[in-house]
C-alpha cells in the first residue's frame, strides 16, 4: 500500500504518493554526496575483534556456563555418555512437571527417561496460547551459543519448534551441543545464522531493569531457564 | 623558543593572578614569555551561544595577534579547546557558505600551536616536576573541556603529584560537570546552580583547603558558590600552585 | 507545515491536553507533551521537587557505573563504536539505495511496506490496518516511533486500546504520564509510586494488582506478568517499532528484556511494525556491531534477555501477516543538515541520559518530547523545527560538558550539534523544512541578547576600549553590588559576585614587563620592581 497525501506535498513533488514523497526527500536531503558515490566508498573498519582473547575450546564451554549463570539461568552439564535423558527427567521432576512441550523434531532419547506421567504436548498448529499457558515445561535444542555474552540463539528448527513454546511456559529446557553449536563470540553467532529463519536470542530468563534501573528477573518469559551442556556421549544411542 | 602567553579574557578582567602565576612559572623554568597585547577573547561566549559570525573577528584577531609565535599557552582548558575543536569548524563553514578559505587558514595557523598549560609544561617542555611548594591539602575538579575535549588524561594530576608538600584529596564524582556552561548558567539557571551546589558540598566534605582547576572561568561559579554555602574552601588555579615555592609562597 | 489534515497544528503526537479528561474511560485519554513550557521553566519547577530528584539520581547513577563496568570488559570498544558510526554514516549517506533494498527484501519475505510521510499519516494507516482485522484492542512492544507520532491517542480517537506492555511503559500509561527516559521511560517513579499507580489502577484496565502488593521489584514485575497475561494471550494485533531493518535482507530486530516483545510478535496474528527510515543497516553482519554497543550501552548488560529477529512471515510461527510503516516525520529535514545528520546514527541505549547531569536534574519531562535528555536536545529540535519556543530552548539545555559524547555508542558528537543548533536558533539560515531547503528566520525573543553579544563582541575586538572598562571596573570595585538586579539576578540568586582586582593582567604585564612597546614581539624587558 502507498497512501497517497495532499497534505504532505513538497514543491516539485505534486501528486506524488508518500513513497515518492519520502525518497525524494531522502533524495534531496543527500545533495551533498557526490552522484559517483557507492555506499562501499564509505569507510567501514572492521578492526575490532572478531574473538575478545584466545581460549581453548573447553575454556570458552567453561565462559559460556559462566555467563549463562551470571544473568541466573540454571547451568548444568551432561558428559558422561547418556547422562542427558537422566538428567532432563530430573530437572522436569525437581521442578513437579506434569506437562512438557516436544518439539517436532527433538531427539526420542533426550525425553526417554520421563516418566509417562509426565504429559506430553506436541508442538502443533492447533495449541493455542492459552494451551501452552497451561503447560509446565519445554525442552528444546538450540541453533548456537554465545560464549562471551552467554547467549543461546533459537532459529526454529525442528528440534526446537515454533517461537512461542519457549515463551509461554515458565520453565524452559535447553540443550546445547558443546561438540558443535558453541562459538566464542557474536560476530561468530552470525555467520551461522541463517536471517530468513525466525530467531530468538536468550541471555538468561526475562528480566527488567524498569523499577530504578536494578535488575530483578523473571517477568513474562520463562522465569526459569535451565541449560543443559551436552557432551558428546551424553544423549546416547538414539 | 618564542611563547606567548593566551591570557583569556576572564583571566585578564578577573583573575589576573593567575596569569601572574603563569609568566611566574615559565620564567622560572627558563622560558621567555611574550604577552601581545592585541590578543582579546576566543570567543567562546558567543560561539557557545550560537552567534558563530560574531565569533569570526575574534579568531581572525587570535591568528594575528600570536602569529610571531611558535607556541601560545594558555591557563584555560576551555579556551584551549575552543580554539583547537571549534575555529576549524568555523573556518569550514564559513568555506561551506562561498566566503573562501580566509578563515579555515587562519583556524589551520592558529591550532597546532596552541597549548594548554598542563600539555605545554608535560609534551614541550616535559618537565612535571616543576619545583613548586604548596603546603595546603588540595582536592582536584578536572574540567570538562580539559577532560573531554583537550583529553588532558593524568597530566593535572602528576604536576600536583610533583609539588612538594602538597595533599591531594580525591573528589567525590570529580568528572561530573560543575554546571557553569558559560551563557547556560543564567539561561538554565536553576539547573546549574543545582548542579553547582552538588558540586561545592562534594568539594567541602573532601575536608581540602582548597579546590584546584585549570579554569578560571568554572572557578567563578564554583567559587560563588562555595561561598554562598558559606565554605571555607577556597578555589585556586593550578598555574598558582605551581608557580609557588618554598621561597615564594602564593 | 503543510497539509490539509493539520488536527493539531504541527506535528506533536496527537491526543488530547493531559490532565483534561480526568477520570475518562481508559484508551481515551492520553497524556501528550502538547502545550509544554520552554525547557529553563520545566526544568526550574523539577530541580525543587526533591522525590524526583532522588529518583533520578539513584537511578542514573546506578545504571552510571554498570556500564561502565560492561563497556570496559571490551577493549575494542573504541574500534567498535568506530565501526558502529561508520556503518550508519554508510547507510545514512546511501539511504535511498537501502530503503529501496529493504522494501524489496520484505515484500519478497511476505510483509507488507508502507510509507508515512509524517506522524498524522503513519498513524491513520495504523489505524486503518488494525480496523481492517475488525479487532478493537491492540498490545504494543515499547516503541520510541510510535511514542514520537502519538499513536495510542490516535488509536484511541478510533476507538481502538492499545496496551503498553513494556513494564515501564505501563506504569506511565497506568499513572496517565509522560515518559520521561528512552529505555525506562517510568524512571522518574520509584518502587513505592509504582506499588500505588498498580494497586489503584490496574483493575481500571484488566487483572487486578494481587492483594497486598509490595514495592519489592520481583512482586511488582510478578504483579505486571499476572495482570498483562490474558492481553498477550487474546492478542490478535502486535503493534512494534524496531532497533534495526537490515536491507540486504528485510530482517527486523527488536531487542527487549522482559519478554513482552516476544509475546507481542510472535502470537498476534497480525504484526504491525512502525519504524524510522534511520533505522536500517546494510547488512546481516553488520549486527555484529550494534548487538554488541546497545546491550552495554543500555541496560549494562553484555547480553540483553531476549533479541527476536524475523524476516517477513514465516508459515505457522507468528503473525501470518506483517505490516512495516516506514516513517520520516522531520527524519529526512535532519538527513539534509549535514552537521546534524549524525544524530540519525542514534541506536536508543540512552547512554547519554544517564550521564547527563542536566537530564538527572532536570528530569526527561522538561524535554517536551519522546526524546529526553541530550539526544531529544538535538532530535526533537531537527524533527519537529526550531519555531516553538520549547524546541527553540532545547539545544541551550546543556553546559556542553561533553559526558554524552564520551558515552555515545555511535559517536555522535551531541554538543557540536547542540552548538550549531543554538546557531539556528539565533542567527536563522539554511535548513529543511518537511522536505524543502529554505532558509529560516532567528527565533523569536533573542533580540536584546543578539545586540549584547554583537557589542561584547565589538569591545573584545578592541583590546583599548576593553581596558578603559576593565579599569572603569577596577576603580569602581568597591561599590559593586553582591546581587545584581534584572537578568543578573539569575547568577546571584546562587552564587556570590567575583571580586574584581585592582589591575587587570593587561595592566600588570605593562607595568612590570615594559609597557606598550611589546606588542606582539615575544622579548617583554622586564622592569624592577
Amino acid at each position: 500500500m502507498t497512501s497517497r497525501d495532499p497534505g504532505t506535498q513538497d514543491p516539485g513533488t505534486q501528486g506524488l504518493d508518500s513513497r515518492a514523497l519520502v525518497m525524494a526527500r531522502v533524495r534531496r536531503a543527500l545533495a551533498d554526496v557526490p552522484r559517483a558515490e557507492t555506499p562501499g566508498e564509505v569507510p567501514v573498519e572492521r578492526t575490532y575483534h572478531r574473538v575478545h582473547g584466545d581460549r581453548t575450546a573447553a575454556r570458552t564451554v567453561d565462559l559460556l556456563a559462566e555467563n549463562l549463570a551470571d544473568y541466573r539461568a540454571l547451568v548444568h552439564r551432561a558428559d558422561a555418555p547418556s547422562s542427558l535423558p537422566a538428567l532432563i527427567a530430573r530437572l522436569l521432576g525437581d521442578r513437579g512437571a506434569t506437562s512438557v512441550v516436544v518439539p517436532p523434531g527433538l531427539p526420542d532419547s533426550w525425553l526417554s527417561a520421563v516418566p509417562d506421567a509426565v504429559r506430553r504436548v506436541p508442538d502443533t498448529a492447533e495449541l493455542t496460547p492459552h494451551d501452552l499457558d497451561a503447560v509446565s515445561s519445554v525442552v528444546t535444542g538450540c541453533a548456537v551459543a554465545i560464549a562471551e555474552t552467554g547467549t543461546v540463539v533459537l532459529d526454529a528448527a525442528p528440534d526446537q519448534g515454533r517461537r512461542r513454546i519457549t515463551l509461554v511456559p515458565d520453565h524452559h529446557i535447553c540443550v546445547i551441543r558443546v561438540t558443535d553449536q558453541v562459538v566464542d563470540s557474536v560476530p561468530e553467532a552470525l555467520e551461522r545464522l541463517d536471517p530468513a529463519r525466525p530467531l530468538t536470542w536468550i541471555s538468561g530468563p526475562s528480566a527488567t531493569s524498569d523499577i530504578e534501573l536494578d535488575r530483578v528477573e523473571g517477568v513474562h518469559g520463562p522465569r526459569t531457564l535451565e541449560v543443559i551442556l551436552a557432551g558428546p556421549e551424553s544423549a546416547g544411542r538414539s | 623558543m618564542r611563547v606567548a602567553l593566551f591570557i583569556t579574557c576572564v583571566n585578564d578582567t578577573l583573575y589576573p593572578r593567575t596569569g601572574q602565576a603563569v609568566v611566574t612559572l615559565l620564567e622560572r623554568l627558563g622560558v621567555k614569555v611574550g604577552f601581545p597585547e592585541a590578543q582579546s577573547c576566543c570567543g567562546q561566549p558567543q560561539f557557545n551561544t550560537g552567534y558563530r559570525h560574531e565569533t569570526e573577528p575574534l579568531l581572525r584577531r587570535y591568528a594575528t595577534a600570536f602569529r610571531d609565535y611558535e607556541y601560545v599557552v594558555t591557563p584555560s582548558g576551555s579556551c584551549a579547546a575552543m580554539v583547537r575543536d571549534n575555529y576549524p569548524r568555523m573556518g569550514a563553514k564559513a568555506a561551506a557558505e562561498g566566503r573562501g578559505q580566509e578563515l579555515a587558514d587562519a583556524a589551520a595557523e592558529a591550532v597546532p600551536k596552541t597549548y594548554e598549560l598542563t600539555e605545554f609544561l608535560t609534551d614541550v617542555l616535559k618537565v612535571t616536576d616543576v619545583g613548586a611548594y604548596y603546603p595546603h591539602t588540595v582536592t582536584y575538579h578536572p574540567t570538562c573541556h580539559g577532560l573531554r575535549m583537550l583529553k588532558l588524561g593524568d597530566r593535572p594530576r602528576s604536576l600536583l603529584a610533583a609539588v612538594k608538600g602538597l595533599n591531594l584529596v580525591e573528589l567525590p564524582g570529580a568528572e561530573e560537570c560543575c554546571g557553569f556552561g558559560g551563557t547556560f548558567a543564567v539561561k538554565n539557571a536553576a539547573v546549574s546552580a543545582a548542579m553547582g551546589a552538588d558540586k561545592a558540598r562534594n568539594i567541602t566534605a573532601t575536608g581540602a583547603e582548597a579546590v584546584c582547576t585549570l579554569d578560571n572561568s568554572c572557578q567563578l561559579h564554583i567559587g560563588g558558590t562555595l561561598a554562598r554555602q558559606g565554605s571555607a574552601v577556597r578555589p585556586v588555579h593550578l598555574a598558582e600552585i605551581l608557580a609557588s615555592t618554598e621561597g615564594d609562597v602564593w | 507545515m503543510s497539509g490539509t489534515h493539520q488536527v493539531h497544528g504541527d506535528q506533536q503526537p496527537s491526543g488530547t491536553q493531559r490532565g483534561a479528561q480526568s477520570g475518562a474511560q481508559r484508551g481515551t485519554h492520553q497524556a501528550t507533551y502538547l502545550g509544554m513550557p520552554a525547557f529553563p521553566q520545566a526544568a526550574d519547577a523539577s530541580t525543587r521537587n526533591t522525590q524526583l530528584r532522588a529518583n533520578l539520581r539513584h537511578a542514573t547513577h546506578t545504571i552510571r557505573a554498570k556500564r561502565a563496568t560492561a563497556v570496559a570488559e571490551l577493549d575494542d570498544w573504541s574500534r567498535l563504536r568506530a565501526a558502529g558510526a561508520a556503518i550508519k554514516d554508510r547507510t545514512l549517506r546511501h539511504l535511498d539505495q537501502y530503503l529501496e533494498q529493504l522494501e524489496s527484501a520484505v515484500t519478497a519475505a511476505g510483509g507488507q511496506v508502507h510509507w508515512a510521510a509524517d506522524a498524522d499519516e503513519a498513524n491513520r494507516i495504523v489505524t486503518e490496518l488494525v480496523r481492517a482485522t475488525g479487532e478493537r484492542e491492540v498490545v504494543k512492544v515499547k516503541s520510541m516511533a510510535t511514542q514520537e507520532i502519538g499513536l495510542n491517542g490516535a488509536l484511541a480517537t478510533a476507538g481502538i486500546t492499545a496496551y503498553e506492555t513494556d513494564l515501564a511503559e505501563l506504569i506511565v500509561q497506568l499513572g496517565d504520564d509522560l515518559p520521561s527516559h528512552i529505555l525506562v521511560p517510568a524512571i522518574h517513579r520509584n518502587r513505592g509510586e509504582i506499588r500505588d499507580i498498580f494497586t489503584e489502577k490496574m483493575s481500571q484496565w484488566g487483572r487486578p494488582a494481587p492483594e497486598g502488593l509490595t514495592d519489592a521489584p520481583a512482586d511488582l514485575a510478578e504483579a505486571a506478568r499476572l495482570h498483562l497475561r490474558e492481553k498477550f494471550l487474546n492478542a490478535k494485533v502486535g503493534i512494534s517499532g524496531a532497533n534495526f531493518m537490515v536491507a540486504e535482507t528485510g530482517t527486523l530486530v527488536v531487542v527487549e528484556s522482559e519478554g513482552n516483545g516476544r509475546m507481542c510478535l510472535t502470537l498476534p496474528e497480525t504484526l504491525i511494525s512502525v519504524v524510522g527510515i534511520e533505522k536500517v543497516v546494510p547488512t546481516f553482519q553488520d549486527l555484529e556491531v550494534f548487538l554488541q554497543l546497545l546491550p552495554r550501552s543500555s541496560t549494562a548488560e553484555r547480553m540483553n534477555p531476549y533479541t527476536s529477529t524475523w524476516t517477513g512471515t514465516t508459515d505457522a510461527d507468528g503473525p501470518r501477516t506483517f505490516h512495516l510503516v516506514l516513517l520520516d516525520n522531520g527524519r529526512t529535514d535532519t538527513l539534509a543538515d549535514t552537521v546534524g545528520r549524525q544524530a540519525l546514527r542514534c541506536i536508543r541505549c540512552s547512554a547519554c541520559l544517564n550521564v547527563c547531569p542536566v537530564y538527572e536534574r532536570a528530569g526527561g519531562h522538561a524535554y517536551g518530547s519522546a526524546y529526553p535528555g541530550p539526544i531529544g536536545a538535538i532530535l526533537t529540535p531537527q524533527l519537529r523545527g526550531t519555531q516553538s519556543e520549547l524546541d527553540a530552548s532545547l539545544p541551550y539545555a546543556s553546559s556542553l560538558c561533553g559526558a554524552c559524547y564520551e558515552v555515545c555508542p555511535v559517536a555522535i558528537d551531541i554538543p557540536e550539534i547542540l552548538v550549531h543548533l543554538r546557531e539556528r536558533v539565533v542567527e536563522g539560515g539554511p535548513a529543511s523544512v518537511r522536505g524543502t531547503r529554505t532558509v529560516i528566520k532567528p527565533a523569536k525573543g533573542h533580540a536584546a541578547e543578539r545586540a549584547a553579544m554583537r557589542a561584547a563582541r565589538w569591545a573584545l575586538d578592541h583590546p583599548r576600549l576593553l581596558r578603559t572598562g576593565q579599569r572603569l571596573a577596577s576603580r569602581t570595585r568597591r561599590f559593586h553590588p553582591r546581587r545584581l538586579p534584572g537578568p543578573g539576578r539569575a547568577w546571584s540568586d546562587t552564587r556570590e559576585l567575583p571580586k574584581v582586582p585592582e589591575e587587570s593582567f593587561r595592566d600588570w604585564w605593562q607595568r612590570t614587563r615594559g609597557g606598550s612597546g611589546t606588542g606582539s614581539r615575544p622579548e617583554g624587558r622586564k622592569k624592577t620592581t
